[in-house]
């Protein structure tokens, strides 16, 4: 699904809406979101998952092809963990849990 | 940085001062997005929004894990993970340039 399929699902959804204003709902979400990160914010939308930024420091690295070292500046990046009501739909997470269970100590959380 | 956390009743909030659509409304137009999305990505398919990023959901095979505090192996089933990549619109926001 892409961006305009997304916003043709909530137009067909909400006929009382204009087309212009789903898609200026949709801009809006996503550029708060981008202004929220841009700004070291976190966000966190239970269910869905969270959106954070990670620090990356400056190093060398190397040309894997040529062996050359290049300098790699410090930089920023997205990082977007899964929310459990996500994960958990995504597997039928009963049989997982069962399986996986052993792993895990509830004490130890 | 500021350090805070913005939520769904930020994202409310600004399609309320964009939109002009009532603060019930609002609310319920930022969670039937996060909804037709989790529909989609939960029916295996991918979501792209360009000048963001996209969601794909990928397959993981078995691996034996263990419990960190006992030791015991354990076999982790084959499961679904979603993985997001970033546009480089976004990360070039992220960094400052635009």
């Amino acid at each position: 699904m892409t961006k305009s399929e997304l916003i043709q699902r909530l137009a067909d959804r909400n006929p009382h809406l204009y087309l212009r204003d789903v898609e200026k709902i949709v801009d809006t979400i996503f550029g708060e979101i981008t202004e929220a990160l841009a700004n070291g914010d976190r966000v966190e939308l239970r269910g869905f998952g969270a959106f954070s930024v990670k620090k990356r420091d400056a190093r060398t690295g190397r040309n894997p092809r040529t062996g050359e070292s290049v300098y790699v500046e410090a930089k920023r990046l997205p990082f977007f963990k899964t929310g459990k009501a996500l994960r958990e739909r995504l597997n039928d997470e009963e049989a997982l849990q069962q399986s996986s269970a052993g792993l895990r100590d509830e004490s130890y959380y | 940085m500021s350090n805070q956390t913005v939520t769904r009743a930020d994202l409310a909030e600004a399609v309320y001062e964009q939109v002009g659509l009532s603060r019930n409304e609002s609310a319920d137009l930022v969670e039937a997005v996060l909804d037709e999305m989790s529909d989609t990505l939960a029916q295996g398919e991918y979501v792209k929004i360009s000048s963001f990023g996209s969601f794909s959901v990928r397959q993981k095979g078995e691996r034996i894990g263990r419990n960190p505090k006992t030791g015991v192996e354990v076999p982790i089933l084959p499961r679904k993970v979603l993985v997001f990549k970033a546009s480089h619109v976004l990360k070039d926001a992220i960094n400052g340039n635009s």
